[in-house]
Parts: structure tokens; C-alpha cells; sequence
């Protein structure tokens, strides 16, 4: 399947231009500023990466083209699918019509312990399932018995969060009322999220409403007992931005209890509302999707004095660089131990390395992903020696792709909330070895001859954090890449041309 | 260190490893304030009870776990059945990602379609802007021949109103007047899937017909329904046809080769489905036939207007169903249902017979598609199986009754109860205190074969964690072998887990069955 692929800056530059031209121009307009090849810059290179280029496109963050096929999502799945949803001893409800909560069930692989059912209840869809006349009527009231049966059936649920799907903020419900009622009859913590899926243009203001309403509906209430029982140590920090995809949280706590440090709440991976109560007592906030939780970390900083920092537990040079800059913020005996965790694991990097490295030694990478992806596991692929080509995100902001910069170097191409022409396109061009994306990307990309990771869900795989993650994330870019079927996909008796002239 | 480069351990054995097993065991002590195990497992209990159940049964508001899915989906399921059209949901545009993730997970294929992509503003406002740039982004970017729109619940609840949308997109040459832009209004607030794909399939035969005059022919069309298992069900039906030398007939959604595109180094974004041509002219055909009657009420309606004979079946599967199928077929085209078809009948009748033994009398609880529930409740009636529970979330009053009468129609059917408009969650109640043999549902259910150890037959929209069921028929006679030997194996699969231990069970691991 010898096809022309292009690479490097210029080419990128005109693959943009390239693909703009089929737009009607006033979209053609809009596309054009999410699209573009990392610079150079001036700026000092990262000190783990040695790298430093420009990554900005000139918009991120702003709505999506009408008719594009935009791969985004929205507010309610950034709240309820991303930032709630993974909390197990709570109960989230997908306030509005079947489809929202139906569509989110069990997909996003928050591994949890706990039965489901009984105290747990992640992998369940609970929902107000809204008919017509609740759209007429309001579905307040319905919500509320809603609640009143979910703490007769369920009653080992530790609270309640009302997730709010599209109708609710249109028909005018007043769910913060209802919660406050529903926590004055249960003595439970309710929750209300305003995380219609109209609101903003991607999942990143559900992520945002989301942190809001811990603020608001946990950290601004009463101490629990789960709180004043509690006695704050010196070495607490919480993991936040952990989604424990595949059991990634899982992957990395073994590394911060094997340094001697306690982490009192994972955010929200395997979660209990416990944890998140508890969050602001701790002496660190360690950061890994710093999209969807940067903002309750500025406000426990802000209000509570506690430090945050972010760190990267993707590939073991970003491990390794990340546990130092974690120990660094404690005493010598934490240093100490660190440097016993790394040199611990070192043998198993090495074996990983000289397994895999020469199997996928300069094989080109292109991603699109969500959340820290797009740039976080751009050094897992360096430490195999692989090339990344291109990488993007569905809903990144500026601060995303400045801190892009300290990742690819100059000349990749960048594209945000990439469009499925677009990407179709690019990877066509660019024919890269491996692509890493979603399900909705999956099947096409396959269906080229391009082998592919889900790069969400692991591909029901994982985890791929730490050391015993990068791992598994070695053996799975191999096992995509070098799978004999790829290079089953010509019929033999539909030999290209040339070859059969040559016999 | 249970990690290493030789064996790579992932998720399911190496949190089993004692190092993790010891730190989740401590994060659960020191840090998670969870309920006493004792508790846990006493209320776990309690859910499992009589009592519990009928706290659950008596349930007003809130849903839990149910198996059925908005609108949309299945407007987008039906659009995509036509040749090289693009599905357009006007509304949110998440939706739209949840359509396409929810159909690709099930079939393992692309699936293509996009969203206005409404903001705040849009709700305030409407959606018109967003439905003139994006009916013209659509047309440019992605060559489709036609572009069906439907709607997010989102536009529905401010109102946008799509035929007039769509007109003044025409006249601001967002696509030309002639192209074609059929709708349907598809509330998630009202019904399901089945509904949504009534919905649309009404949509686009009203876009092509309603202008059109009507010359009868002797044509006849078929709807297939919302079906996961669509792609070899349609292949199989082609077949049947053909074995009848029927020719002239249109099938009004065919998805066959839409959701089952080779590897070859292309990605076809479109590939097969209905011919606009054909599906214009199948306002002339003499009767439409509807394969699933709860999918198309609508539009069955619609086409008993325009004058075609009208008909339902209830999912053609098993004997008395695809018998049905075939004489209907038969008696509408004129053409005789030939001996190979006996004999593939016979065939099907004699695999049943050979395993009669094993099927008599177990116990099954079913649950899905209202039209599936039917047509899957009647062929374990002719197996000499018992339906215990029969349970559609979107099935209504009309469907109980009309389950009911087939209950009643055989002693196999007897002691059956039939559950509409429930969820999983009373699955759960029921499998716990009236257990069954078998569950027969979609990947869902596996959490209820987890919570009452009730094995599962995966035979229902969507199957995620199986691969590749859809590529097999369950329709016709061949189908119902794929069915019958799905239930056989798990009949003695189970057999033979139950029978495995060595010197306490093995004398009835049987090397013959």
C-alpha cells in the first residue's frame, strides 16, 4: 500500500491550506485558526524534555462549526461522564429524557471497588427518564421522588448529585431547591450541577460547573464526620484529575505509598465522597488532568492555602521526573524513598525498553484526544522512541497548548477540535504508523490500514500510568502496530501495477 | 514487583496481585469511610428479597438501568440505511457523539454524523443560523446525496421548527432547492429508539412521496426495523428472496452494507443502503411490510394513506414467525415458497428436534425491543421452553396484551409474567426471587448475570463486550439455528461449569450430550 505521505513544517503548511479549501469560506475562515505547525521559540526547552516550541493555534476553546462533524462532547459529559460519574458511594443522576445517561453507561472505565448495587453504584444508570408532561410541568417534583425512592432502595448511597441534561435549564427547574430540601429530609449531601449540555462548547464547562458545585455543595457545607474524624499527617496529598481509567490511579498510589506519602483522596477514581471531603486538609495537590480539575485546585490554594503542582505519570522519564519534583516538596526521608521507588523500578523500565524500543523505534504517532492527553503521553511514546506527527484536542484551552509546546517539537502539526474531514485528511497525507484517538475515530482509521488505540479508554485495556502501566502501554502500541493483519489487506490477485509489470 | 517485560500483566490479573490487593485493602480502611461489611452485605441481601422487590416494583419516578435508548438514535439508524446520506441532528452536539460511540461500539464500524452544534445563544435565540451553515458545511465537506435531519431534545423544548429551518437554508443556498433534506422531529422526552426511527423512516418517504403521484406496480417494500443485528438479518432476508425468485421489492432502510464495510485500505463513509431512486419509487409498490410493528407505527400508517397494503410481523424469527414471513411474502408477490426453503425449514425443525430434550421446559427471562421480546418469547414456545419474564422498557399496554395472547396460546407459555415500561433494576428484583434458567437480553445484562448468576444470551441492540454477533443472521430459518445453538451452548456450558470438579461432580461431565 505504497501511497505518497507528506512531513515536515512546509508540507503540514499546505496539507492546512489544503484542506481549508473545501470549506464554504466563512468556515473556512473559522477552521483556519485551529490550525497550524509548532514554531520555534525563544523560550528556555522544558527541563525533563529539552524541548520548547510554539503550539498555540490562534483560538481554542470557542464553539465548534455548525456541520463539520466536530468529535466533541459536551457539559453534561464533562460533569457527569468525567468529574462526578466516578464517585462511587454516590448516586449521580441523569436529570432529563433516557438518551444522555443511557449512552454514558459503563463507557468511560472508572474502575472501582465496591458492590454495585448495594454501595456502589458507578456502572449503573440512574435517571428521571423525562416524558413529555415533565417538560410542560416542570420535573422538579419528579426529581424529588426521584431522590426520596433512591434513598428507600439504595440507602447506603453516601449522597446524590443531580446531573442536569439539556430540558432542565431550559424549562426553568429550580434543582438547587429541591436539593436543599431533599439534604434538610435525608441529612445526606445533594448536589445540584447546571451541566446542560448546551452550556459552553465542549466538556470542559461541565468539567468547570462541575468543580464549582464540589465547592459549593460540599467544601461550603457543614463538616461531615468523615472530616472531623479525620487528623491531618504531614505527608497527605490527594491525586486530583486521576479518573482511574483501567485502573490508572491504582497504577500510580502504589508509587506515592511506596515514597511514604498518604493519599487522602484520589478525584475522582474509585472516589468516595470521604475523599473529596477531606481534600482540603492535606498538605499537596498533585494534578495529572490539569483541563478538567485545575480549577478546585486554585481554589483550595486559594482558600485553603494548599499548594498544587502537576506531573506526568506517562513513560518513565516523565515518572521518574515527576516523583523527584513530588519529593521535592517533602523532607529527605521522602527523597530518599523516591530515589528507592525509582531505582526500584528501573530494571522493569529497562526490560520494557529493550523489549519494545527496537519494535517501535521511529514509528510516527498521531493523537487527538481530550484532557492532558494530547501532550502527557506524547513522552511515553519518546521513551519508545517513537515520532509524534500531530496531536490536538477535542477541548483544550491556551494554557493547553502553551504547555504543549514543552512536549513536540518544531514542526508538528496541531490541530484543535479537529473536525472528522480534517483528521480523515490528515492522517490519509500523513499516513503515520500509529493513530491514537477515540471510538468514533477507531473504525475509519482502521478501515485505511492504519493500526489504532482508543487513547480514552485505554481500548479496554490499561492502565497506562506508572511504571507497571507503561508496561501494558508498550505492549499494546506494539501489538497495534505490528499485528500481521495490517498487511492483509490487499488481495493478492490486486497487486498494484507496477509490481505485476516488474515480475 | 508483579510487573514485567516478559509477561505484561494488565488490569484483570495484576490488581489481583498481593501488592494491590494490600493497597486497596488500606485505602478502603483508612481512608474511604464506607459502610460496615456487614452492613453491605446485609442490605445487599435485603435487595435480593420479596420485599425489596416490591419497594422496587412500586417505583413512580425514578428509572434505573433501563434498556431502551432516546430518538435520535434511531433516526440516525434509519437515515443511514439510505444510499450516501448523512444523518444532521439539529441541537446539542454531544448528542451526536453519543449516537456515533454508542452504534460503533456495537458494530465495530465508523458511523458518520454531525450535529448543528447549539450553544447558549442558539437557545436563546434559536438554531437557524446553525442550521444554515451547517446543512452547507455538511453538503461541502461530505458529498452526501441526502442529508436527514432529526433533533436533539434541545431543540425541541425551544421549539425550532425544522420544516421551516430547512426552507430558509434552501433559500439562502445553503445546499440547492432540489437536494434533498428530509426531517423528523425526534424528542428524547417521547418514547425510544423505535420511535425515533418511525420517526425518520416517515420523514424520508413523506420527503419523497408526498409531491408524487402514484402509479401501482407490483413491487413491495420492506422495513426492517431497529435491529443490532441488522447487517446479516438483511443479507438473509435478500436471500429468502431470492430463493422465491422475488425481484421486485424494496427494502426501505437497508443498513446491511452501511454497518459492515470491508478492510482494504479505503474508509467508505457511505456504502450501499437504499437508492434514492428506489426509495421515491416505492410510493408506487403495492404494499409495504413492516418487519418490526412497533418500530413503524407511523409509518405504516403513512403508507396505508398513499393506498399500499400495509403489514407487521413481530421480528421474523424462529418457525411459525419466518413462515409468516414467507407466506406474507408470498401472498403479496405471487410466488410460491419454493422446496429448498421447506427444506431449510425442515433442517431447522430437525436440529430443534435433536436437542428437544435439553431445551424442554427451561426457564428463560427475556428482555429488549418490544418487537424482539415477541418474536424471541414465540420461539422459545416452540422449543418447549418457558418464558418466565418478558420485559420491554418501551413496550406499552398494546404490547403487553398482545404478549399475553401469545402466552396464552401455548401451556409453555403459562405462569409468565409480562413487565412494560420496567428497567434492568427490576430485572434485578425479579431474576433474585424468581430465578430463571437463562437471560436473554444485550451486554447490559451482564450485570444481572453477575448480581443473580443467571447466564446470559447476548441477542439484543447493543453488544459491546462480544464481537461480531451482528455479522450472523438471528432472522429466517438459518437465523434461528444461530439462536438455537447460542442457547444450546449455553445450556451445557453451564452443564458443564456445574459438573467440573474432579472427583465431587465429574461423574456428569459427560463426554456425550
Amino acid at each position: 500500500m505504497a501511497k505518497d505521505h507528506v512531513g515536515g513544517s512546509e508540507d503540514y503548511e499546505a496539507l492546512i491550506e489544503e484542506v481549508l479549501a473545501a470549506y464554504p469560506a466563512k468556515s473556512a475562515k473559522r477552521r483556519a485558526k485551529h490550525l497550524t505547525v509548532a514554531k520555534a521559540t525563544d523560550e528556555e526547552p522544558d527541563a525533563t524534555t529539552g524541548i520548547a516550541s510554539k503550539c498555540d493555534t490562534q483560538k481554542s476553546n470557542i464553539k465548534s462549526v455548525p456541520g463539520v462533524m466536530t468529535i466533541r462532547g459536551c457539559a453534561y459529559a464533562g460533569s457527569k461522564g468525567v468529574v462526578w460519574g466516578p464517585v462511587k458511594d454516590m448516586v449521580h443522576i441523569s436529570h432529563g429524557p433516557v438518551g444522555c445517561g443511557q449512552y454514558s453507561w459503563s463507557q468511560r472505565r472508572n474502575y472501582y471497588i465496591g458492590k454495585t448495587g448495594v454501595d456502589s453504584f458507578v456502572t449503573m444508570q440512574f435517571t428521571t427518564d423525562f416524558q413529555e408532561k415533565d417538560i410542560v410541568f416542570g420535573g422538579d417534583k419528579k426529581l424529588a421522588k426521584t431522590i426520596d425512592e433512591i434513598e428507600e432502595l439504595f440507602p447506603l448511597n453516601n449522597g446524590v448529585t443531580i446531573q442536569s441534561e439539556c430540558p432542565i435549564g431550559l424549562i426553568g427547574d429550580d434543582i438547587e431547591a429541591v436539593a436543599k430540601q431533599k439534604n434538610k429530609e435525608h441529612g445526606k449531601t445533594m448536589v445540584p450541577v447546571r451541566c446542560e449540555g448546551f452550556r459552553g462548547v465542549s466538556q470542559s464547562l461541565g468539567h468547570h460547573i462541575a468543580n464549582d458545585a464540589v465547592r459549593d455543595w460540599v467544601f461550603d457545607k457543614e463538616d461531615s464526620d468523615a472530616v472531623k474524624a479525620y487528623e491531618p499527617g504531614q505527608y497527605d496529598v490527594n491525586v486530583i484529575g486521576d479518573y482511574n481509567i483501567g485502573g490508572d490511579a491504582w497504577a500510580s498510589r502504589i508509587l506515592l505509598e511506596e515514597m511514604g506519602l498518604n493519599v487522602v483522596g484520589n478525584w475522582s477514581g474509585d472516589a468516595t465522597l470521604a475523599e473529596i471531603e477531606r481534600a482540603p486538609k492535606a498538605k499537596l495537590n498533585l494534578i495529572h488532568c490539569y483541563r478538567s480539575m485545575n480549577y478546585i485546585c486554585r481554589h483550595m490554594e486559594e482558600k485553603y492555602g494548599i499548594e498544587w503542582m502537576e506531573y506526568n505519570f506517562f513513560g518513565p522519564s516523565q515518572i521518574a521526573a515527576s516523583l523527584r519534583a513530588i519529593a521535592a516538596k517533602f523532607d529527605e526521608t521522602i527523597q530518599e524513598k523516591c530515589e528507592a521507588v525509582i531505582a526500584k523500578y528501573q530494571p522493569l523500565v529497562d526490560e520494557v525498553i529493550a523489549k519494545y524500543r527496537p519494535r517501535l523505534e521511529g514509528k510516527s504517532v498521531m493523537l487527538y484526544v481530550g484532557g492532558l492527553r494530547p501532550r502527557h503521553v506524547v513522552t511515553a511514546y519518546d521513551d519508545l522512541g517513537m515520532v509524534i506527527a500531530g496531536t490536538g484536542y477535542e477541548f483544550g484551552h491556551g494554557d493547553d497548548y502553551k504547555r504543549t509546546g514543552h512536549y513536540v517539537k518544531e514542526g508538528t502539526l496541531i490541530y484543535d477540535d479537529v473536525t472528522g474531514y480534517e483528521l480523515e485528511k490528515f492522517i490519509e497525507k500523513i499516513r503515520p504508523d500509529l493513530v491514537g484517538s477515540g471510538i468514533k475515530e477507531k473504525y475509519p482509521v482502521q478501515k485505511m490500514g492504519i493500526p489504532f488505540r482508543q487513547m480514552h479508554s485505554w481500548d479496554y485495556s490499561g492502565p497506562y500510568h506508572g511504571y507497571d502501566g507503561f508496561a501494558i502501554f508498550a505492549r499494546d502500541m506494539d501489538m497495534a502496530i505490528n499485528n500481521p493483519v495490517w498487511g492483509l489487506y490487499d488481495a493478492p490477485w490486486k497487486s498494484a501495477p507496477e509490481a505485476i509489470a516488474a515480475e | 514487583m508483579p510487573q514485567s517485560a516478559d509477561k505484561v500483566l494488565d488490569h484483570a490479573p495484576l490488581f489481583q496481585q498481593p501488592e494491590y490487593k494490600e493497597m486497596l485493602k488500606n485505602k478502603k480502611v483508612q481512608y474511604e469511610c464506607g459502610h460496615p461489611d456487614e452492613m453491605v452485605k446485609e442490605i445487599g441481601d435485603w435487595t435480593k428479597s420479596w420485599e425489596y422487590r416490591e419497594k422496587n416494583l412500586a417505583r413512580e419516578a425514578l428509572t434505573v438501568n433501563p434498556a431502551k435508548a432516546c430518538q435520535p438514535l434511531g433516526a440516525v439508524f434509519a437515515a443511514a440505511g439510505y444510499e450516501q446520506t448523512m444523518s444532521f441532528v439539529h441541537g446539542s452536539q454531544g448528542c451526536v457523539a453519543y449516537y456515533r460511540s454508542h452504534l460503533s461500539r456495537h458494530f465495530k464500524e465508523p458511523s458518520s454524523c454531525v450535529s448543528s452544534s447549539m450553544t447558549e445563544d442558539a437557545a436563546v435565540f434559536g438554531g437557524l443560523t446553525n442550521m444554515v451553515d451547517g446543512l452547507a458545511n455538511t453538503k461541502a465537506l461530505y458529498n452526501p446525496k441526502m442529508i436527514a435531519v432529526s433533533t436533539t431534545c434541545m431543540a425541541e423544548v425551544i421549539g425550532d421548527d425544522l420544516s421551516s429551518f430547512i426552507a430558509q437554508a434552501k433559500q439562502k443556498e445553503s445546499v440547492p432547492e432540489d437536494f434533498d433534506v428530509p426531517f423528523a422531529h425526534t424528542p428524547a422526552f417521547v418514547g425510544s429508539h423505535v420511535d425515533g426511527y418511525d420517526n425518520m423512516q416517515k420523514g424520508i418517504l413523506s420527503h419523497f412521496w408526498e409531491k408524487a403521484e402514484r402509479t401501482v406496480t407490483g413491487s413491495i417494500n420492506i422495513i426492517p426495523g431497529f435491529d443490532g443485528f441488522a447487517v446479516a438479518n438483511i443479507r438473509e432476508m435478500k436471500r429468502l428472496l431470492a430463493e422465491m425468485g422475488v425481484e421486485d421489492y424494496t427494502i426501505l432502510g437497508d443498513v446491511s452494507d452501511v454497518y459492515d464495510t470491508p478492510s482494504d485500505g479505503e474508509f467508505r463513509m457511505y456504502a450501499g443502503g437504499t437508492k434514492l431512486d428506489d426509495a421515491k419509487a416505492a410510493l408506487n409498490a403495492k404494499a409495504t411490510l413492516s418487519l418490526q410493528e412497533y418500530n413503524t407505527p407511523k409509518t405504516l400508517e403513512y403508507c396505508a394513506d398513499k393506498g399500499q397494503e400495509t403489514a407487521a410481523l413481530h421480528y421474523p424469527m424462529g418457525i411459525q414467525a419466518t413462515d409468516e414471513f414467507l407466506m406474507k411474502i408470498s401472498e403479496l408477490t405471487g410466488k410460491e415458497i419454493p422446496e429448498s426453503l421447506r427444506m431449510e425449514r425442515g433442517r431447522l425443525v430437525d436440529a430443534m428436534a435433536d436437542s428437544q430434550a435439553w431445551l424442554h421446559d427451561k426457564t428463560f427471562a427475556i428482555y429488549g425491543d418490544p418487537d424482539f421480546v415477541y418474536g424471541m418469547a414465540r420461539f422459545l414456545l416452540e422449543m418447549g421452553a418457558q418464558p418466565k419474564h418478558c420485559l420491554a422498557t418501551n413496550g406499552g399496554k398494546k404490547w403487553a396484551k398482545k404478549m399475553e395472547d401469545l402466552l396464552a396460546s401455548s401451556p409453555f407459555g403459562a405462569g409468565c409474567q409480562v413487565w412494560p415500561q420496567k428497567d434492568l433494576w427490576h430485572m434485578r428484583s425479579l431474576l433474585a426471587t424468581e430465578p430463571v434458567d437463562m437471560l436473554i437480553g444485550n451486554s447490559y445484562g451482564k450485570y444481572l448475570e453477575r448480581d443473580t448468576g443467571t447466564p446470559l444470551i447476548r441477542l439484543m441492540f447493543p453488544i459491546f463486550d462480544r464481537h461480531h454477533h451482528h455479522r450472523f443472521p438471528t432472522f429466517g430459518y438459518q437465523g434461528a439455528l444461530t439462536v438455537l445453538v447460542k442457547i444450546l451452548d449455553t445450556i451445557f456450558d453451564k452443564l458443564d461449569d456445574d459438573t467440573i470438579i474432579p472427583g465431587e461432580t465429574d461423574y456428569s461431565y459427560d463426554l456425550t450430550r
